[in-house]
Formats: structure tokens, sequence, C-alpha cells
């Protein structure tokens, strides 16, 4: 089969993934550096002198990575609990956890603000058994938007987790506990270690799915910003497209940064070499 | 020993409990009798979903998701069967790279992808919300259609394909005859997970919205702006049937590794 051949099957694709993707992306970072008199990071650097964005970015970074340890601690229990599970049983409970990973981020960050809200659901159970007298402002607080965050990404954490135990071999298990390793050294000293890739790769998910989450900090954060949310805010609201192009990125920056960082640690990490 | 098992038990139920109870007491009370949103509901009725169909916009952005849903579904599957076909089928230069090109729509911040599209697109060259929401939902549900396919072929045995060319058919007759036919499973449940994608996407539709065209999520985060009554609750237990329906599906056609799966 001539090669021609196959690059005509692939050139559909490619070229309208060129022109309505890479192209506009490309041109969003081009605009960036490069003003009337030529090639700039004068606008960069005003940025980062903004103590309204710096804070902000540090916000965004802040609930991202409390998210992801969250999620891990977690999730990593309930996906060797699940991982244990007979067939019947473990394909039952990852169906409940499919269900709400593939349910509109709108629903769930909804179902929240009727949880979390003043007059919400916590709060009259809370004053009604009287554990407090008033009630707790939750909803449009950086904490919303972690509880939000971990309600949507723990499913990711659990399957990536589930797929990975599946394939630590029982007989490691019994080996190590025949040789006199009590049911949780087993679970320290085999287990984990051997699902540390699988964590790297669920934490760059939740970490890089929290930083670039738009709708669980737009409906939970209120007047809370967070980088996404700033960005439209930049773009639709007050149409500075510049600043919109600065802040787009550095999320591409940070995305790219943490998926490279956690490639390398993953290859290092990893027991089986 | 039996202790720690038990508590993990109870942990994992408790986990679970915060994953489906807010699901669980968002169907509650849409059922709600009052004029506000309250847990539990103070009286039954099905008045918020009577509501839902006098929200005039709700059945307009209804239909503009399903068209934007269904017509960037076809176009994804034209330009990523053939792509699949050719990544899994051979080797040759340059496929990381092209393979990367492909999934690049899931690694590139959704909210960023929209706001080049918004600028780069919609104002640059002019095209209707239309036009640009269409555009916009297919470049996110490709990679979705070439991994779904991707992984079908892999399980295919090309040399049955080979077996029908020594045969007598031409390759492209092969290829509808002898492969398609066999990952039509794979193409079902890739239109499925794609179409989920797109539907409940928002990073994207939120730039692209105009006078009267938007797209459903878009109208629920804005009505929610405005109103706390039940009527997103209704809407949100609609969907989620939806969503059911569509995981037992996929589940059916491809099984529950495809989701397990990184």
């Amino acid at each position: 089969m001539s090669k021609k051949y196959i690059y005509l099957l692939l050139l559909p694709g490619v070229l309208f993934l060129t022109i309505f993707m890479l192209v506009p992306i490309f041109m969003t970072m081009g605009t960036t550096f490069f003003r009337e008199d030529g090639f700039t990071v004068e606008g960069y650097l005003q940025f980062f002198k903004d103590p309204y964005f710096m804070g902000i970015l540090f916000t965004t970074l802040r609930v991202s990575v409390i998210t992801t340890i969250i999620s891990i601690f977690l999730g990593f229990p309930v996906a060797y609990f699940v991982s244990k599970m007979g067939p019947r049983k473990k394909a039952f409970l990852l169906l409940l956890t499919i269900f709400p990973l593939l349910t509109s981020p709108v629903v769930r960050s909804f179902s929240w603000m009727i949880i979390i809200g003043k007059n919400g659901v916590l709060n009259n159970i809370l004053t009604g058994i009287g554990l407090i007298e008033e009630p707790l402002s939750i909803l449009y607080t950086p904490t919303a938007i972690i509880i939000g965050l971990v309600h949507l990404f723990l499913p990711l954490i659990i399957i990536t987790l589930v797929g990975v135990m599946e394939n630590i071999e029982p007989d490691l298990l019994t080996a190590a506990e025949s040789l006199g390793a009590s049911k949780l050294g087993v679970f320290a000293k085999v287990v984990v270690p051997l699902c540390v890739p699988g964590l790297v790769i669920g934490s760059i998910l939740v970490f890089v799915g929290s930083f670039t989450a738009y709708t669980t900090p737009a409906l939970l954060g209120g007047k809370q910003r967070v980088i996404s949310t700033f960005l439209y805010q930049n773009a639709i609201t007050l149409n500075d497209w510049q600043v919109a192009s600065i802040v787009a990125v550095i999320m591409i920056v940070v995305t790219v940064l943490v998926i490279s960082l956690m490639n390398v640690l993953a290859k290092k990490l990893n027991p089986r070499g | 020993m039996q202790e720690k098992s038990r508590g993990l038990a109870l942990f994992t139920f408790l986990v679970f409990l915060f994953l489906l109870g807010p699901l669980l007491i968002i169907s509650i009370t849409s059922f709600e009798g009052g004029n506000i949103l309250k847990f539990p509901p103070e009286e039954f009725s099905f008045r918020w979903y009577e509501n839902i169909f006098k929200v005039k916009m709700f059945f307009i952005t209804f239909k503009t998701s399903i068209f934007v849903s269904l017509a960037g579904n076809l176009l994804a599957l034209l330009l990523g069967i053939p792509a699949a076909y050719a990544l899994s089928r051979y080797d040759f230069r340059g496929k990381n790279v092209l393979n990367l090109i492909f999934v690049s729509p899931i690694l590139i911040p959704g909210i960023v992808l929209g706001f080049a599209l918004l600028r780069y697109v919609v104002v640059a060259y002019e095209f209707s919300i239309y036009t640009s929401l269409f555009i916009g939902h297919t470049i996110i549900m490709l990679p979705f259609v070439v991994r779904v396919i991707s992984s079908s072929l892999s399980n295919f045995d090309f040399s049955i394909e080979e077996a029908a060319q020594s045969l007598g058919l031409s390759k492209v007759g092969a290829f509808f005859k002898v492969v398609l036919p066999n990952i039509k499973s794979g193409i079902i449940a890739a239109v499925m997970i794609a179409f989920l994608e797109s539907f409940n996407n928002v990073d994207i539709s939120v730039f692209m919205t105009g006078p009267g065209v938007s797209t459903l999520p878009i109208q629920m985060l804005t009505y929610v702006e405005n109103y706390f009554d039940p009527t997103i609750a209704a809407i949100s237990v609609l969907l989620m049937i939806i969503t059911a329906i569509f995981m037992f599906m996929v589940e059916r056609l491809m099984g529950l590794s495809y989701f397990t799966k990184r």
C-alpha cells in the first residue's frame, strides 16, 4: 500500500483541526508577544506585577492542588475496595462511578447549589439538629469550588486506579502475605507502589481539569474568580482580548508544564522500570 | 482484619453517597409543588416539568443542542473514521505527531479553545453562530470518535480484510463490506460518547451565543443566574435519564473496559 494513500486518509481531519484549532490557538498566542513596535513581553510583565491577577492565579492553583489531594485521598481506598469485588459487584459499582462522570457538569454543580446554599439542605439539617445557630456560608467561596471539583473529578481518579489495580497480579499479593506481611503492609508496600503510575496519570487529569474548569467555578464560585472565569470575563464582559489572550497562554503553559513534569515523574517512579 | 474491611466498606459507601447523593437530591426537589427549591419538597407535583415546555428558550436551545451535536457528530465521523483506520492499521513517519494532533482538543483547555474560536473563527471569518457551534463541537468530538473507533479497530483481525481483497474486492470495497460492518458497534459507541461530550459542553458554547441562539447548557446557566426555581432540577432529571440510557448502551457495545482504560 502506497504511503500517499495513508496520508490522504488523515488529511481531511488534520486540515480541519489545523484551520479551526491550531491556527486560532497559535494566533492567540502570537498576538500576546507582538505589538505595533515589534516583539514584547511587556504584557506578561504587567500581568505578573498585578496583585489582583496574581491573587486569582494563586487561588486557582491552591484550589486545584487541594482538589487533587482530596480526590486521591478519597479515591484510592474506594478504588482498592472496588477492584477487590467480584465481577458483578465490581461492574455495578463502576457503573455507579461512571454515571456522575457522564452527567452534565451544569447539573452536578447545580445540585451542590441546592445543598450548600444559605437555605440549602446542609444548613437546614445542621440548624435543624441544633449543631449551628447561623447558617454556614459555603456557597460562593473557594471551598464551594473545591467541593464541586472533587465531585466532578473523583470518579475519574477511581476508574483510573481501578484499571491499574486490576492489572496487579493477585499472586504478588498472596506471595507478600505468605512472606509475613499484614494486609495493611501489603497495601502500603505492594499495592501503593505499583499504583504510582496510575496515581500520576490520575493526578494530572484532576489537576489540569480543576485548573481549567469553567462551569463549576462559574456556578459555585460567585464573585470569587478563578483563571478560567477571569478569561471569560475579560473576553466577553470587559471585551479586553489582549488580557484574555495572555490568560489563555498562561493556562496553556501551566497545562503543558504539569503534563510534561508528571510524565517525567511517572517514568522515574515506575517500579516496573 | 474483618474490622478493617468493614471500615473500608463504610468509607466506600460514604464516598458513593457523596457522589450520588446530590444527584438524588436534585431529582427529589424537581417534584416540588411550591415556588422555591426546597428539600425535602413540601408537596408533590409535576408543575416544574410542565414549566420546561412553557419557557420557549429551553425548547429552542434544546433543538440547537441536538442539531449541533448530530451534525457535528456526522462530520466528526467522516473525518475521524479514515483517520482512526490509518492510525491503527499502518505504521508510518510522523504517526506520533498526527496522533497528538487528533487528541489535542482534549488537552487544550476548553475555555482557551472557545476563546480562540471566537476570536479567529467567529469574528475573523464572520461565520454565523450556528456554523461556529457546529465547527467547535466537531473539534471536541473528534478525539472521542478517533479513540473509540481505534480501540474497536485494535480488536479487528486485518487478515480478514486482506482475504477479502485477495478474493477480488477492491481496497475501498473491502473497507465498506468487511471492515466497517465489523466495527459497527464501535462506531455506535463513538457516536454516543461524542454526543454526550458535545451535548454537555459549556466551555466552547459559552463563547458562541447570539440573540436567541445558544445551547441548552448555556441556557440553563443563564436561567440559574436569574431564577432559583425547580425548573432546572426537572431538566436535570431528564438529562440524567438520557445519560443513563446512553451509558448502558455504550456498556453493552464496548464493555466497561472502555471507561477504565487510560
